[in-house]
């Protein structure tokens, strides 16, 4: 019954309808396509060959779990997780500290506001290489602050940290904190502008002193700013590669070593493509786990 | 066959049915409006006519050609929408002469339709403005010249006055009916405003959980209305409807209704077949223009009934005073001419005007048929 | 009380206002000086940098540095400069750019105005994909690369960018396209526009504040690219990857002031579209995608 007037619909429908109904599937056709082929596939197949007894080219023949027991025995993996470790922790605690009180203080009807937001913000705009290669020798004691202090009289300042094994991976904290922060601060100061002014003169009605305005109404308030910017930091920091490579090169030794340096030099430079392999599936692993609950939510609400 | 036919028709998304069998025949030159609350299925019907939505089965047809499958550029009708949806980027003339530009019309008679509409509806001077610079009514007027330069065999208006203030929406409400009263174009029109229904339509459809409740003439729907949901959707004040008991009084049957004291009031009813419940349950039925002060009462009426009730709260409007009392531990609404000398908490003599009473059904809500 | 301004819910007293004011300007320093001491160091001669302060102005002026970072520094191997490099980015970066938003711009149109079923799954997939750690397409993408002949060359470098930016592109015009009333769609539909004429016609008129976002994003995402740069760049690498050579060539003299005058290089196409119509992007970017 349901299939017949089904049928007798399609007969209806008029070519240029029918078309109407192609047009829009076939323009997001490309698109797919390479999405499924260049991002699903390729993750497909990098899975398969952290399976794989792969070397210095790929090879077919799956060896189980091997590649995945002998990344966690390798010291150098170890080294970069526990960096990664460090570096979001520091990274996300900073930028988010940073960025709340910068988009604060902004918010108090400051004079030259105009002027001061594009001063934290253009960090944004320079590439993780420039950003690199500024600071490199910014902390480098034989040129940048240290020199500079001791020029200046205080002779026995010292900030020697990019050549130190244990500190060297703060300095890439620094650094990664200078370009973002301001970032952070942009998205801090669009959620306070997005607080109703009625219930902050509410609360002030209510006594609430500027401080517990913040604590109790405010901050609270600007949890899908927390969101998206704990999201964004996060991700960034799990894909840090440029970075590292431009201010210590993952030096001294390996001393700042990530995920993200370690997967390009086991598989280009040393030939251990498996063990590469199973370093990024960790990698994308980590990041799935951080994003999906919360593209998950957002798809959800806008539907 | 009507000019526009609604045979059959049925939408379900995913499982639900949305829309149960809806038929419905238009004429052409007639103004059929689509009246219920929101999520009753009106706008879908209407997105069905225009083919911006699907039919699951069933068949529309517009001047004899069964349209289900065309696009909606080919069904030769024209929208008004809810915001008016006027292009942003396009100058008032540019907006009204889209449509025929992307049917190929050539230049020349584009700017005369442009002109003669532009004339008829005195928007002459916005044509080269864009719609960011115009106000809500002449928006309104726009979004009409639009549809009205495509000269369509039928136009579609969704909600078009809802977006306007009381009193533009009103004035707005005269210019439409007075253009379908010179063009006689046929039209299709959805709205939750029940006096927009009344005023605008030659034909209303009642619509309510995606079944079209009633569909008849304004005065029919109003005076004889299907059953208790139409009765109580149209009109406002809402038609009274009280719990009752029919019984017989010399030979006629009278309803039985509570008065705010316990005391039974005997209505004399105008409907005879009534006598078959005897002894039994309705749902009495009036509007509250038939329940006046003696003085108000209408003249033309052989039926008007005197109860006296307790007046429990009053609320002039100027025009009326309304005045409520309990009827079978039921609010009821009375009309009162503005003059009227009542009292909060006193007793008064209403006049109730049988002959326009109404009964129900309680088993299935229907009108008792006379 | 302290004088307080009418409109404003806080309410802050002039001591307060003066430390935030200490803040914020310090904050400012903090990010201007590494600006200033890269601009400041490239015009000085060599033997100011490693015999003076990095802080302090040059005592010679000299534009040298500049010249040599743009034609004749040693990169890698070739003593050409910047310049080949600059050109093969604007190579990539243009189309890249171009294509990724055209398309961006039409799929957000699909995937708001033309829904269909599992439209917003598809939309999820390719969300997710704008954030995956690109380690994880590297082996194959090199592999495919190399069997397309696309290796070590600027189309190559085109489609990778592509491919990896739709994502965004795509997510900054749904979201807005989303925002814009469907019944202009409707009742473009109705006057007879199909597809692409009400694409054209009603949707792309009123782009212009998200293509800027769209634009800028890429340009500064491709532009500052590292990784696929150095990965696949081959023969063709962008200014980054040249200049991170620069930077770090191990042989010869470091010459600071050069490598602060290619960095500048590097950072002025996306610094100066940033002055320009920054404003706009960091407006379209809160509305578009992330929700403050």
């Amino acid at each position: 019954m349901s299939t017949d007037a089904m049928s007798t619909q399609v007969t209806d429908t008029d070519l240029r309808t029918r078309l109407q109904d192609w047009i829009p599937k076939l323009v997001l056709s490309p698109s797919v396509a390479m999405m499924v082929v260049f991002v699903y596939g390729f993750i497909l197949y990098t899975v398969y060959l952290s399976f794989s007894g792969s070397r210095m080219l790929p090879s077919y023949d799956l060896i189980g779990l091997a590649n995945y027991t002998r990344l966690w025995g390798l010291s150098a993996w170890w080294t970069a997780v526990i960096n990664l470790a460090i570096f979001a922790s520091l990274y996300i605690a900073i930028c988010t500290a940073i960025g709340l009180t910068l988009a604060i203080l902004l918010d108090q009807k400051i004079r030259g506001e105009g002027m001061l937001r594009p001063i934290y913000l253009y960090p944004m705009a320079l590439s993780f290489i420039v950003t690199g290669t500024a600071w490199k020798w910014f902390l480098d004691p034989g040129i940048g602050l240290e020199n500079t202090m001791h020029l200046w009289g205080w002779e026995s300042f010292e900030f020697g940290w990019i050549k130190d094994r244990n500190m060297a991976i703060y300095t890439i904290v620094i650094a990664a904190v200078w370009q973002t922060s301001g970032f952070v601060m942009a998205m801090f100061l669009a959620g306070l502008r997005g607080i109703d002014n009625e219930i902050l003169k509410a609360a002030q009605i209510d006594g609430a002193s500027n401080w517990n305005l913040y604590r109790r109404i405010v901050i609270p308030l600007l949890r899908p700013a927390f969101l998206s910017a704990f999201v964004i930091l996060a991700h960034l920091a799990v894909k840090s590669y440029d970075l590292v490579i431009a201010l210590t090169g993952g030096g001294p030794g390996r001393a700042t070593e990530l995920p993200a340096t370690f997967m390009y030099s086991y598989t280009f430079t040393r030939n251990q493509m498996g063990t590469g392999a199973a370093s990024a599936v960790i990698m994308l692993m980590t990041i799935a786990a951080i994003m999906m609950p919360y593209l998950y939510a957002e798809l959800k609400e806008k539907k | 066959m009507g000019f526009l036919d609604i045979s059959n028709v049925t939408k379900t998304y995913g499982n639900v049915e949305v829309l149960h069998r809806v038929d419905i025949s238009v004429q052409e030159g007639e103004f059929l409006v689509l009246v219920g609350p929101s999520g009753c299925g009106k706008s879908t019907l209407l997105n069905m006519i225009a083919g911006l939505e699907g039919i699951t089965s069933g068949d529309i047809s517009i001047n004899g050609r069964v349209v289900n499958g065309v696009h909606p550029s080919k069904r030769n009708i024209a929208m008004v929408f809810q915001s008016y949806a006027l292009y942003p980027n396009m100058t008032v003339a540019q907006n009204m002469t889209f449509g025929l530009e992307m049917h190929g019309v050539p230049k020349p008679e584009r700017d005369k339709a442009l002109a003669d509409v532009a004339k008829l509806l005195q928007i002459e001077n916005l044509l080269d403005r864009k719609p960011g610079q115009l106000s809500g009514g002449q928006r309104q007027r726009v979004a009409m010249g639009r549809a009205l330069v495509r000269d369509p065999d039928v136009f579609l208006f969704d909600e078009p006055l809802s977006n306007l203030d009381a009193k533009l929406r009103v004035d707005m409400r005269t210019e439409i009916k007075r253009l379908h009263e010179n063009l006689k174009t046929t039209i299709v029109y959805v709205t939750h405003d029940q006096i927009e229904a009344m005023t605008l339509s030659t034909r209303i459809a009642v619509m309510y959980q995606g079944y079209v409740q009633q569909l008849g003439t304004p005065k029919e729907i109003y005076d004889k209305p299907a059953n208790v949901y139409v009765a109580t959707f149209m009109g406002s004040p809402a038609m009274n409807v009280v719990k009752a008991k029919v019984a017989m009084r010399e030979g006629a049957p009278h309803a039985l209704v509570t008065g705010h004291d316990g005391t039974d009031h005997a209505l004399r009813f105008s409907q005879d077949n009534l006598a078959e419940w005897d002894g039994r349950e309705i749902l009495l039925g009036i509007r509250p223009e038939a329940i006046t002060d003696p003085d108000g009462a209408d003249r033309n009426s052989n039926n008007i009934v005197p109860i006296t009730n307790r007046i429990e709260v009053i609320e002039p409007s100027g025009a009326d005073t309304f005045v409520t009392m309990k009827l079978g531990g039921r609010d009821v609404i009375a009309r009162m001419r503005a003059d009227a000398d009542v009292a909060t908490g006193r007793d008064f003599t209403f006049a109730v005007n049988m002959e326009k009473a109404v009964a129900f059904d309680p088993a299935t809500e229907l009108r008792i048929q006379p | 009380m302290a004088a307080v301004t009418q409109d404003t819910a806080i309410r802050t007293g002039r001591i307060t206002r003066t430390f935030i004011y200490l803040v914020l300007v310090l904050f400012a320093l903090f990010y201007l000086l590494p600006l200033y001491v890269m601009v400041a160091n490239s015009l000085k001669p060599l033997g100011e940098i490693t015999g003076g302060n990095m802080m302090a102005l040059p005592g010679t002026w000299t534009i040298e540095p500049w010249l040599a970072a743009w034609s004749t520094a040693q990169i890698g191997v070739e003593p050409t400069g910047l310049k080949p490099y600059f050109l093969n980015s604007i190579l990539m970066v243009v189309p890249a750019v171009a294509i990724s938003t055209v398309l961006g711009a039409l799929n957000g149109y699909v995937l708001t105005k033309w829904r269909f079923p599992g439209d917003n799954i598809l939309f999820g997939l390719m969300l997710f994909s704008c954030f995956i750690p690109f380690q994880i397409v590297l082996i194959p993408m090199a592999t495919i690369l190399g069997k397309m002949g696309l290796a070590g060359s600027i189309p190559g470098l085109v489609l990778v960018h592509v491919v990896y930016g739709i994502g965004f592109t795509t997510l900054y015009y749904r979201n807005y396209y989303a925002a814009f009333p469907t019944e202009l769609v409707r009742a473009a539909m109705i006057d007879g526009a199909g597809f692409f004429r009400i694409f054209w016609r009603i949707l792309l008129p009123v782009s212009g504040p998200i293509t800027v976002v769209s634009v800028i994003w890429q340009f500064t995402n491709i532009w500052n690219d590292f990784l696929f740069g150095a990965s696949f760049g081959g023969q063709s690498q962008p200014m980054t990857v040249a200049l991170n050579n620069l930077v770090q060539s191990s042989t010869g003299v470091k010459e600071y002031n050069v490598h602060f005058a290619g960095a500048i290089l590097a950072a002025l196409p996306t610094l100066l579209v940033y002055v320009v119509a920054g404003r706009y992007f960091v407006r379209g970017l809160m509305a578009g995608s992330v929700k403050g």
